[in-house]
């Protein structure tokens, strides 16, 4: 398995039944793909539907059909079209359960930085600042290194997406939680010993006796 | 409401106006519309829309052919030649999260004189904004956006104006339809008015000033 399938099999797991989840694009697309059998789950997508379903077979891509990262979708029994402000007055609003982000940093405070690198990426926040506003559940999906360093840091050096604290971090070594005393170690991904997360992690972690292995 | 030909819709645009254009990564752009204009030579616009979609369509091609002096955007990541004429400050770009910039362009559209919003409080969003606090919490206030002249796409309109969309391609088109002075329609297909049931049109006819029947291209 590799690590970004590892991180999306955790991720799933935090879904729950009757859920309504907006998955953002790259790594959190993924998490569609692990979803349990027993657990139903609607998919919001900010271009202006929920009931998001799989990719169509080639040759039955619906032009006006698509996910917010251009990609052709299809839509399942139940599924809702509608515009960008209902899109967001869904996700601003608190009506959406989960969201799933990528990120280039998390802080000791638990927040999030994923939208600019100052004079060398501005791809622009899209719908992200709104989701990490609004989502009554924000879980950031991201590998724990970029390079060398580590992306779980003790102040954001790049722009922050949004002064909310998120709710978790899952990585390819560790599931970390923000709490109001700082950042929790819930577990370690398989193989991968405390020491090595720490010595991966810039930020202070708070680490308990038992650090429990992920389950995926 | 009047029907027109594609040739004819440069005749109610002008050099520096400020354009707002439907479409979300190209999906749901007046694409023949948009050719048009650009064919047409005029320049020195404002364009107001999600993102600047990919050079070769929608929003795209108006900055790839230097149209454009400013864009009002959420997201430009798929369009290297925004990033790059940002970055030789050739053209200025605003970026705005994608809510809000929703929210702006409705309230330009329904008589609002802004909104309040906690998206992008305490991040490079604020700066130069007033912060309002409502019973002990706090949003920035957003300024109404509106346009000379609004482009946008549906699937099919009847001849009185009255607009369907078609799924994610609905997008910010039905929100730019009330905060322009010149709303122009890009169809698929025109049909006769009272063909289509009141319950299932998505935007009055009483918004749009022109209708434009286009291909379905992408």
């Amino acid at each position: 398995m590799n690590s970004k399938e590892l991180i999306a099999r955790r991720v799933a797991k935090e879904l729950k039944n009757g859920s309504l989840v907006n998955l953002g694009i790259g790594l959190p697309t993924m998490v569609a793909n692990y979803i349990p059998e027993d657990i139903n789950v609607m998919f919001h997508s900010e271009n202006g539907i929920i009931g998001m379903g799989p990719t169509p077979e080639e040759g039955m891509e619906n032009k006006d059909l698509t996910n917010a990262g251009n990609g052709f979708i299809t839509y399942v029994p139940g599924a809702v079209s509608f515009d960008s402000a209902m899109s967001f007055a869904i996700i601003r609003g608190g009506h959406l359960d989960i969201t799933v982000l990528g990120g280039l940093q998390v802080d000791e405070n638990g927040q999030l930085a994923n939208w600019m690198v100052p004079g060398k990426k501005i791809p622009g926040m899209g719908g992200a600042m709104d989701l990490v506003t609004g989502a009554k559940k924000v879980i950031v999906a991201m590998t724990h290194l970029a390079g060398e360093s580590s992306k779980i840091v003790k102040k954001c050096t790049l722009p922050l997406t949004s002064l909310r604290k998120v709710d978790l971090i899952v990585t390819d070594m560790a599931v970390i939680e923000p709490t109001e005393e700082g950042l929790l170690l819930v577990e370690r991904a398989p193989g991968v010993k405390v020491s090595d997360i720490l010595k991966a992690t810039e930020a202070e972690l708070i680490v308990p006796d038992y650090v429990p292995e992920m389950i995926v | 409401m009047e029907i027109i030909s594609v040739k004819d819709v440069t005749k109610y645009i002008n050099d520096g106006d400020t354009l707002l254009i439907g479409g979300f990564l190209g999906v749901g752009s007046p694409d023949a519309i948009i050719n048009e204009i650009i064919d047409s030579g005029k320049k020195d616009f404002t364009v107001v829309g999600n993102d600047t979609s990919f050079e070769t369509n929608g929003i795209g091609r108006f900055v790839k052919e230097n149209k454009v002096k400013k864009i009002i955007a959420s997201h430009i990541g798929t369009n290297p030649e925004t990033q790059k004429q940002m970055i030789e400050e050739s053209i200025e770009v605003e970026l705005i999260p994608q809510g809000t910039l929703a929210e702006q362009i409705r309230a330009g559209g329904v008589g609002l004189g802004g909104i309040l919003t906690p998206t992008g409080l305490g991040t490079v969003v604020e700066k130069n904004k007033t912060i309002v606090e409502v019973d002990g919490k706090k949003y920035l206030l957003e300024k109404p956006i509106r346009g000379n002249v609004a482009v946008i796409k549906a699937k099919k309109a009847d001849k009185a104006g009255n607009l369907i969309y078609s799924f994610t391609a609905r997008n910010f088109n039905p929100i730019m339809a009330m905060a322009a002075d010149i709303v122009i329609a890009e169809v698929e297909e025109i049909i006769e008015t009272g063909k289509i049931n009141p319950d299932e049109i998505h935007t009055p006819g009483i918004f749009v000033d022109y209708i434009v029947l286009g291909g379905d291209e992408k």
